[in-house]
């Protein structure tokens, strides 16, 4: 039980230089994209996307927000794990699934400012308490989302005060020291917190449709939208920080944590195996099966999203497959497919507004959305360098193999 | 025994899933009642003739841009309804048959885009008309992803202030004790304004006086949970753009499940308490086991 007070995973700043070339490539692509929201705020939304009236939601409503918050819930779901179900082993992952997790949801957040075409108005949205729609689901995933992303941040903060402790700044230092015991004694609070909005606002992400109900394709239209959103979240969190683990570790060349990644790899069977169970068993029930065979582009396009469902816990069956970093990160990544192609269905597919109704994003809507992820990468790179955010030390500095606690 | 962990992640699933069988297993809703002063429209096929004089008088009532778009500029000639046009006349052709149809927001009496609304931009108000109010609108366009009709229209173009539109059954027009522009100018009261229940009233007489010239339904009596403009049609509804959608509103499936799970607000206060009481009770245990660790369970 004392395996996250172990100096091995005791979490510190990666270091080095900012500026690698690779991180010069990404700054392009943030750049490019910067160029993008400028173009889109200064000609409108018709202008910049190819958003219309009959698919009025697009790539950024359907990638950035409602994939990229799934995506963004490894530290949703490594909270569930390690202060829940009190999986203390797994500790090391949270700060780093934080931080992504934190990061997706800013990103969805400024997404959605340049979504909407009053952004200037959005201040209203929490503060105008007594105009609000409480039957407006969106009303909810906006104030769930805007409270969750403070949340993130809050939860994250341990790690800015740590090296704050460190820092020259005087009134930096006065504000860690105090800082660092209060998050101590909060953050049982914070993290249920933590806990609660997102199983709130990712069901919801699921119940927005609902209201599309008549324009939305059977194969997806169903009272468990709610509920398949909240499970495949909780399955594409996890993917998520073993993806983000993987890579982080290649990147910055640090060893990863093998046997926490692995033992992801095995807690996101049991997920998978409800979200199968609710999907399959909300088709049959429905008396859909028809529909999923009829191989038109729906059936196929469930066909496969379903298929990357499946896939993935049979590329994790055996404890042997999930100790294969490439097998166990192939499988992420499928997951990650699948899960997203799911939301993708159901915002744009699914939807149908009629048949002279088309959609496809354009060159700055595709932009935009590279640049917001090229951002994220940045952001991430720099906080890992600079604040204690990974465990797992560089190779050269190995310690002495322990024997295992 | 306190609460376990267990106890927690079933508290969780209940959330959604106990309000998710709720929904489904729930009895049809009681039908909303169309608001007493409900006023609307009702549009007959078989009287239209197709000269569109309404969507000319609508653009001119409602200080709409003429959409010139299609005819290169020379005249008024919108294709559908869009930011310019709230009130469109479209032709349905199949072989022999033939239909003109109106289109204009419908008016539900639950509507999807007003339930939409995060801060009741759009709002049914007095006679039951769906309006807009920009100052509460963010312009997140959720109302266009609900509406079944397709009515609400956003002003893509504008970079700044862009707003929604729709018809608001020209209620400035109401105000000073006149009808809606298109209704007023209809040469053959194809369209005519009046209280719901009237209007009901006379679309039954004529199903009944020419049970031949009609499908026999009036369109928005019951569709949709009811909407306050009517049609009656020659042409099967499906074929002139109102799609069958029964008598179920838009709106009730997701309330039903919405209120289910945030009924008093007991559930997620509920699901708070049990998490952190969980995280307390892991901690105090981890405590007494190792006394002293550094490590008490910070992030």
């Amino acid at each position: 039980m004392s395996a996250h007070a172990d100096v091995r995973h005791a979490p510190g700043p990666v270091g080095g230089a900012f500026f690698t070339p690779g991180v010069k490539i990404v700054a392009v692509v943030a750049g490019i994209g910067a160029l993008a929201i400028v173009y889109r705020l200064a000609f409108g939304l018709g202008a910049a996307t190819n958003l219309n009236d009959g698919y009025p939601w697009g790539l950024w409503i359907a990638f950035d927000v409602v994939t990229g918050t799934a995506l963004a819930c490894g530290g949703y779901a490594m909270a569930l794990l390690v202060y829940i179900l009190n999986k203390g082993q797994y500790h090391p992952l949270v700060r780093p699934a934080l931080l992504t997790s934190a990061f997706g949801y800013t990103i969805a957040g400024v997404s959605v400012v340049l979504d909407v075409g009053r952004y200037w108005l959005l201040w209203k949205v929490p503060l105008y308490f007594w105009h609000w729609n409480l039957n407006s689901v969106l009303l909810e995933v906006a104030l769930c989302i805007m409270a969750y992303t403070m949340v993130l941040w809050i939860e994250l903060s341990p790690a800015f005060f740590e090296r704050g402790v460190t820092a020259e700044t005087p009134w930096i230092r006065r504000v860690s020291e105090r800082g660092l015991p209060f998050m101590k004694k909060a953050l049982v609070w914070v993290i249920a917190l933590g806990l609660l909005l997102p199983t709130m606002h990712q069901s919801s992400l699921g119940s927005l449709l609902l209201l599309a109900g008549p324009r939305l394709h059977e194969l997806w239209n169903t009272p468990l939208l709610p509920l398949l959103f909240l499970v495949s979240c909780v399955g594409m969190g996890y993917a998520a920080v073993v993806m983000e683990g993987a890579l982080a570790s290649s990147v910055l060349k640090r060893r990863p944590e093998r046997e926490m990644l692995a033992g992801l790899g095995q807690a996101i069977l049991p997920v998978l195996g409800l979200y199968l169970v609710l999907r399959l068993g909300d088709l049959v029930w429905r008396g859909q099966l028809g529909a999923l065979f009829a191989f038109d582009l729906y059936s196929v396009l469930s066909l496969i999203e379903i298929g990357l469902f499946i896939a993935a816990p049979l590329m994790l069956a055996t404890e042997r497959q999930r100790a294969d970093m490439g097998n166990l990160f192939r499988a992420a990544m499928v997951l990650v497919l699948g899960g997203a192609l799911y939301r993708f269905d159901v915002y744009l597919v699914a939807f149908n507004p009629g048949a002279h109704w088309s959609y496809f994003p354009s060159v700055g809507e595709t932009l935009v959305t590279a640049g917001l992820v090229s951002l994220e990468v940045l952001g991430y790179v720099m906080i890992v360098k600079y604040f204690p955010i990974l465990t797992g030390r560089a190779p050269e500095a190995r310690a002495p193999i322990l024997a295992r606690t | 025994m306190g609460i376990s962990r267990r106890s927690a992640l079933k508290a969780m699933a209940s959330v959604t899933a106990t309000s998710a069988v709720s929904a489904i297993s729930a009895r049809p809703a009681a039908a909303a009642e169309a608001p007493a002063d409900a006023v609307g429209m009702l549009y007959d096929t078989t009287l239209c003739i197709g000269c569109k004089a309404c969507v000319v008088a609508c653009a001119d009532a409602n200080d709409r841009e003429r959409d010139t778009a299609w005819s290169e500029g020379k005249w008024q000639a919108p294709v559908d309804l869009n930011q310019h046009t709230r009130n469109i006349i479209k032709l349905y052709v199949d072989g022999p048959t033939r239909s003109f149809v109106k289109q204009q927001c419908m008016h539900c009496i639950d509507p999807a885009c007003v339930n939409a609304c995060m801060l009741g931009s759009l709002q049914k108000r007095e006679f039951g008309i769906v309006t807009y109010e920009a100052s509460l609108c963010t312009g997140c366009r959720y109302c266009q992803m609900a509406c079944p009709y397709n009515i609400p229209k956003f002003e893509w173009t504008k970079a700044f202030n862009p707003k929604i539109s729709k018809c608001e059954l020209c209620n400035h027009r109401l105000a000073e004790g006149k009808e809606p522009a298109c209704c007023e100018v209809c040469p053959r009261e194809a369209v005519i304004y009046g209280t719901r229940a009237d209007l009901l009233a006379e679309a039954h007489r004529r199903l009944e006086a020419h049970p031949d010239r009609y499908v026999p339904k009036v369109y928005g009596e019951f569709d949709a949970g009811g909407t306050q403009v009517l049609y009656l049609s020659h042409v099967p509804f499906e074929q002139i753009g109102l799609p069958d959608i029964g008598p179920r509103s838009v709106p009730e499936t997701q309330r039903s499940l919405q209120h289910g799970i945030y009924q008093w607000f007991a559930a997620p206060v509920a699901l708070y308490g049990v998490l952190a009481a969980v995280m307390l009770r892991h901690r105090a245990k981890q405590g007494n086991e190792t006394a002293g660790n550094a490590d008490g369970g910070q992030p």
